[in-house]
């Protein structure tokens, strides 16, 4: 195999697929370094997000990429909702209530996706989408825009948490939440802001994940493992972790068809959870250890 | 008459299901119940449970391995050996973190469970699954023979109730107990934490394993599709929430209480036309997601309290979240 189609074959996909792992495992880092819980229906937030998208692709006409603001905006919303409605109420009780109550928000997601949506297999566009040629490189346009997305909107929230009064209260909340909470942070709008800002990000994951596949009710929950496994490889707490994290994870997925059999792709994302957790719990990037 | 005999055998079919998956939630209360060990991969350890026990007992069949025909009860403590090897691993690597990370990582194995069974033709058949496994007293008549294994379930579940409940006031269990409402003070007692975790996460995921063992002999085959992965882990939680974590029979009321409510919706659900059928199937999903959120918000120590009344929202469970939030 030449080198170019070693980086077409494998290293491109896995950037591509390594770039949705990433949008998710932000949001999973943030939740689990400021809220300090693993939030288990990430992923199927992610699959109501594709299918708002594809709900109003189907009723405006116009491409996924045109209503994914939309998308972002709705599913933070929802996010925010769901807190307000089911988690907030066990703030005060111990954290894994909240990883319970959310395992259970997971299966209701879903639930309302296959009831809206039904089962089927559906996809945004039809028909074969042809890569174009760059010296060699063999790229499809909704590769390049989902790795370009996905930079984007690191980068911006990135500025956000550096720079901006609210974006200190994130940090300093994940750093030390006696410490924030005395200095006169309001913890109700931190709580907020996260949850909008996973909430969004979760649903960009959703739409490129089914832009670049196909949308199943499933395909969230099968996304799960893969942010989780990308957040702890990073280290929890820190989000260019989480995006390092998520690039390795996609990009060992797809060479492990050199060495495993097909099927087990998904078992790579394990592998590599259970290897950071017995060497590193701290990720590369020295994040938390709850 | 015809009626009355349909009623009988329905209610000989469901009180299987109930002494299985009061099994399944036993299993989940010494992880759960006495240890804090939040355990998402129930159908995978069921699962590997069913199989091992096919495997060891079924007769020979082409082109996969088994055929070994040993007798059901050697299947059956196979079915607990190897559902409690599966989960030492994951337990030795996780139980020294927050239970977050152990939820994750039985999420992780219970898929990775489902892809071997699924692509492990040689072990598992494949999709086709494994058939002919014996059935206990399997050669009487269809109804006699439905008592004879409702019988022997019963008796399982006696044997692993007494077990279990003796160990909640034995030293055990109060250890247990004490690990899960204050670490800090039972590392300070000299108590091995990790190690402790794991005796109490294998011996769940044993009876996970027999659960899943006496599943398949009573449909005498297993087949990847046989139960929903997270749709069975799932009852068993809000079974065990349910009747209240913490107290075995507690455990078994909810099996009984959540199982009646599952299958006689699904029979109301059967009756709707197919096009509503389908979508009234997910509807009873979204309906046992929200009665968790429901019963962990406004009943949180179940139906049936754990006795020494309810430590777990007394004061220790604050001083418990406490020192985490420190750090």
């Amino acid at each position: 195999m030449t080198v170019i189609d070693f980086l077409n074959f494998h290293i491109v996909p896995g950037i591509v697929i390594g770039s949705i792992y990433a949008l998710g495992a932000v949001g999973i880092t943030l939740i689990f370094g400021i809220l300090r819980y693993a939030h288990l229906a990430h992923g199927d937030l992610a699959t109501l997000g594709a299918f708002l998208a594809l709900a109003l692709v189907q009723l405006l006409g116009v491409p996924p990429l045109v209503v994914l603001p939309f998308v972002i905006v709705l599913t933070a919303g929802i996010a925010v909702g769901i807190d307000r409605v089911f988690y907030d109420a066990f703030r005060e009780r111990p954290k894994i209530i909240t990883v319970m109550s959310s395992l259970g928000i997971a299966l209701m997601i879903r639930a309302v996706v296959q009831v809206v949506w039904g089962v089927n297999t559906q996809t945004y566009t039809r028909g074969l989408v042809r890569p174009d040629d760059y010296f060699g490189l063999r790229l499809r346009d909704r590769e390049i825009y989902t790795v370009a997305a996905m930079i984007g909107l690191v980068v911006a929230l990135q500025l956000f948490l550096n720079r901006s009064k609210w974006g200190k209260a994130m940090r300093a909340m994940s750093d030390n939440p006696n410490l924030a909470l005395l200095s006169g942070i309001d913890n109700r709008k931190v709580v907020m802001l996260t949850w909008i800002i996973s909430g969004g990000l979760c649903a960009a994951a959703g739409v490129f994940l089914g832009l670049n596949t196909e949308l199943k009710p499933m395909m969230g929950w099968s996304m799960l493992l893969p942010m989780f496994a990308a957040a702890i490889l990073g280290g929890v707490g820190r989000v260019e972790g989480a995006v390092l994290g998520g690039l390795i994870v996609g990009i060992a997925e797809e060479l492990s068809v050199l060495v495993l059999p097909s099927e087990y792709k998904a078992a790579m994302a394990f592998a590599i959870l259970l290897v950071m957790l017995l060497v590193r719990p701290t990720g590369l990037l020295r994040g938390k250890v709850l | 008459m015809e009626l009355a005999l349909g009623l009988a055998n329905y209610a000989l079919f469901m009180g299987v299901f109930i002494g299985i998956y009061a099994i399944l939630a036993l299993g989940l209360n010494i992880q759960w119940g006495y240890s804090g060990l939040f355990n998402a991969g129930i159908a995978g350890f069921f699962a590997v449970g069913a199989y091992t026990s096919a495997i060891l007992t079924s007769p020979h069949a082409a082109g996969r391995i088994g055929g070994f025909e040993l007798p059901t009860l050697v299947g059956w403590v196979g079915a607990m050996a190897v559902a409690g090897l599966v989960a030492w691993p994951i337990g030795k690597v996780c139980l020294r973190f927050r239970s977050d990370y152990l939820a994750i990582a039985s999420i992780g194995i219970a898929e990775i469970i489902r892809l071997v069974i699924k692509s492990e033709d040689v072990l598992t058949n494949g999709a086709k699954g494994i058939n002919n496994i014996p059935r206990p007293f399997g050669d009487l008549p269809y109804v006699q023979s439905q008592i004879a294994y409702l019988a022997i379930v019963i008796v399982v579940l006696a044997v692993v109730y007494v077990a279990v409940e003796r160990q909640y006031n034995a030293p055990w269990g109060r250890m247990m107990r004490a690990v899960r409402d204050n670490e800090v003070a039972a590392t300070a007692m000299g108590k091995d934490i990790a190690f402790r975790r794991l005796q109490a996460f294998i011996f769940g995921a044993a009876l996970m394993g027999l659960g899943g063992a006496l599943f398949a002999h009573f449909s005498r085959s297993i087949t990847p599709e046989a139960i929903d992965p997270m749709v069975a882990t799932f009852l068993v939680w809000i079974m065990l929430i349910l009747g209240g974590s913490g107290n075995n029979r507690g455990a078994i009321l909810g099996a009984a209480v959540v199982w009646i409510i599952w299958s006689v919706s699904e029979i109301a659900t059967d009756r709707l036309p197919h096009e509503y059928a389908v979508q009234a199937k997910y509807i009873r999903v979204f309906l046992i997601g929200l009665m968790l959120q429901l019963v962990l918000r406004y009943r949180p120590e179940g139906l049936l309290p754990e006795p020494l009344g309810g430590a777990r929202n007394a004061p220790a469970a604050t001083a418990k979240a406490t020192p985490r939030n420190g750090h």
